[in-house]
């Protein structure tokens, strides 16, 4: 397993800047989430880490090696795409056999055959391994070519939104076993995805994109907890952020013009009053909308709340965030 | 405005059974929300109520008159389907002005109720635009307008936002949610999302194979589910089940876990033999004192709170608590549950017993 760095890589297409100056580490051993929406640039990040493109200028190293005209199989990457890739002539176990085949690793038949029994049970298609991978649905498909790549022991696995053709529960199941495979053998694993629990439920370390440009790099928790910029505080977190002007609440700092509140940092029955204008009924908690001086927020509170819509309740701020007028974080 | 209701309502599509037996009342002026996994029969519910189907059996009344066999054009609904059909020829205004003019309501009416209608759903600005270069949003308001314009007695709505994105989609369903709630027609909203359920409707009815599972509030449906299959269905994470073999008396106030007494509300019904008990992630709690044990396979962080997963004698075990914990794979924990909240079921059908916690929800429907 290996240390994969990204030296002010730019890329573009056409006009388009996909990657802007981007310096990324991703540490020996970690689970490194690339976050942000279509555009952003977390596809072309991988692609230039795996050698299935190349950087406009800047340099990517594997274990300090630049990695400037090698092949994706000298750079020996395994790589999961969002749509599945698999032979469709072969059964789920050739599919899996194959990367181990390679005249290059010499794999004895019962290690190969333990490795693919081993994986199958984890990605629960233990009982399709004779089907041929055109006779699976999607979803097993999506698990077979998740396997393929897990069966081998390259320097970093590169996985572009894997779980997204799944359905929830499998894909709860499945965030739980990357996780795992990833910790207990150290792997290197760089991954793509918009979806924000993926990110905080897996990684080590998440890297914001936005624009192609690396925005803040960190652990779950730090950038829940302490995003760099309105953009990085939007990513994290369902409900999402209310922002509000900052001189709505009492102490804002100098400088402060957005607040920045989660659902879950708002103290109710303290300071001032607010309107409840919907309640929503969620199970495990409750959602209120209200309206506080002309402003609408959401906030959360106890499951079986008697609060109805048209309550006054008297909010507070609790951990408040605060940006300037750039959108950047107030410290 | 209508109150809606089905009885004993049955589809059959050749030997295949769609619906089996419906049976509930959509009040005047709610959110109803249908829900459950595709193939369940929520879509060929909708289509019996909006008159697109006919049913093979039972009944369908709007407002009390009886319109089972009667044909959409003669229920004075409105369906809005998944994928919004615009006319592409026209612009805005000519689009929802279209069903008013075919009905020929006389110009100037048209043009008011067009104006009404654009400024409940906030469209004013774009009325004279062309809709082929609208967003995805803008088109999906102008397909709610051409609804609205007709003052439909209901709506009925068919995944609506199935093909947004997530973030749009939660956007979409505060809109549609607050426009239901400045106009207050009767809507009937098909889902397979148990959260947009949640969190939209006054009502939900969750099916599974052609069968009304059950029908009541979010909050009560959640906390007391009639079966394993709502119990699992509603939630993220869904209910947890630890399988057990053991018994439960009326009136007894616990059942046996792995040798351990697990307190549970007071049971009006007996069962025996293999049973589950169900409790929510949230009502799992860390106690050194107990015996039952559970061995830590999984943290995950989300944010404020985090998910633990575990292994017990009696099966995987879920538990959302204070992302503050500090918690380790290969930890044992002592397991406590709050006893209030827990519901036990029988294996077969996984019907909850009726218990003094859960008889006021179950026994009204």
């Amino acid at each position: 397993m290996a240390e994969v760095v990204l030296e002010n890589v730019t890329k573009t297409f056409g006009t388009q800047v996909a990657l802007n100056n981007v310096s990324l580490t991703v540490p020996h051993g970690s689970f490194v989430v690339l976050l942000g929406p279509t555009g952003a640039g977390k596809t072309t990040t991988l692609r230039m880490v795996s050698g299935l493109d190349h950087p406009d200028s800047g340099e990517v190293y594997i274990d300090g090696q630049p990695m400037r005209g090698l092949t994706p199989a000298q750079r020996n990457v395994a790589m999961v795409f969002q749509q599945y890739s698999l032979y469709p002539h072969l059964t789920v176990r050739q599919n899996l056999e194959f990367p181990l085949k390679s005249p290059l690793l010499k794999t004895p038949p019962d290690e190969i055959a333990r490795k693919v029994k081993a994986i199958a049970d984890v990605l629960q298609i233990s009982h399709k391994l004779d089907n041929k991978a055109t006779a699976l649905s999607g979803g097993e498909m999506q698990r077979v070519s998740i396997g393929r790549a897990l069966v081998r022991n390259p320097r970093i696995y590169l996985m572009d939104e894997p779980l997204s053709s799944l359905d929830a529960k499998l894909r709860a199941d499945l965030r739980i076993e990357l996780k795992r495979i990833q910790a207990d053998s150290g792997a290197t694993l760089l991954y793509v995805t918009h979806d924000q629990i993926e990110a905080m439920t897996m990684a080590t370390h998440v890297g914001v994109l936005h624009h192609g440009k690396l925005v803040q790099f960190g652990s779950p928790r730090e950038v829940y907890e302490n995003p760099v910029s309105v953009y990085a505080a939007t990513r994290l977190g369902q409900p999402r952020i209310n922002f509000l002007p900052a001189d709505l609440f009492p102490a804002a700092p100098r400088g402060a013009v957005t607040i920045g509140l989660r659902p879950e940092h708002i103290a109710q029955g303290v300071g001032e009053d607010s309107l409840v204008t919907r309640v929503e009924h969620l199970g495990d908690q409750t959602r209120l909308h209200l309206s506080f001086r002309n402003h609408d927020l959401v906030t959360v509170t106890d499951a079986h709340t008697g609060l109805r819509s048209g309550d006054i309740v008297k909010i507070q701020p609790d951990k408040p965030l605060y940006f300037d007028a750039d959108g950047l974080r107030l410290v | 405005m209508a109150q809606i209701r089905t009885e004993n309502v049955r589809k059959e599509f050749g030997s295949f059974t769609a619906v089996q037996s419906s049976t509930f009342t959509v009040e005047d002026g709610e959110f109803f929300m249908l829900l459950g996994p595709s193939g369940c029969g929520k879509t060929t519910t909708l289509r019996m109520m909006a008159g697109l189907e006919l049913p093979t059996s039972g009944e369908i009344y709007i407002d009390g008159e009886e319109v089972g066999m009667k044909p959409a054009s003669q229920r004075d609904i409105a369906f809005v389907f998944q994928m919004f059909a615009l006319y592409p020829h026209m612009n805005v205004r000519r689009n929802i002005s279209y069903p008013l003019l075919s009905q020929g309501v006389a110009k100037a009416e048209v043009k008011s109720r067009v104006a009404e209608v654009a400024r409940i759903l906030k469209i004013e600005d774009i009325l004279d635009k062309p809709v082929g270069g609208l967003s995805g949003g803008d088109r999906q308001r102008v397909a709610l307008g051409r609804a609205i314009v007709r003052r439909p007695k209901a709506f009925f709505m068919d995944e609506p936002l199935g093909a947004l994105d997530a973030e749009f989609r939660e956007h979409m369903a505060e809109e549609l949610r607050a426009l239901h709630d400045r106009m207050g027609a009767t809507t009937v909203y098909v889902t397979h999302d148990q959260l947009e359920a949640m969190q939209m409707g006054d009502k939900i009815v969750v099916m599974n194979h052609g069968v009304v599972e059950q029908f009541g509030k979010p909050q009560q449906i959640y906390d007391w589910p009639a079966t394993k299959f709502v119990a699992n269905f509603i939630g993220s994470p869904p209910m947890n089940f630890l399988e057990f073999d053991g018994m439960i008396g009326i009136g007894g106030d616990h059942v046996e876990l792995s040798g351990t007494a697990v307190r549970v509300p007071v049971s009006r019904q007996g069962a025996k033999g293999k049973l589950t008990l169900g409790v929510r992630p949230e009502h799992v709690h860390f106690s050194d004192r107990s015996d039952f044990r559970g061995r830590v396979i999984a943290t995950e962080y989300l944010g404020t709170t985090q998910i633990v997963t575990m292994a017990t004698a009696n099966g995987v075990v879920k538990a959302r608590i204070s992302s503050n914990q500090a918690i380790t794979p290969g930890e044992i924990i002592g397991l406590e549950f709050d006893a209030r909240t827990l519901t036990v079921f029988t294996e077969e059908r996984g019907q909850a017993l009726l218990s003094e916690a859960n008889e006021g929800v179950l026994r009204h429907g």
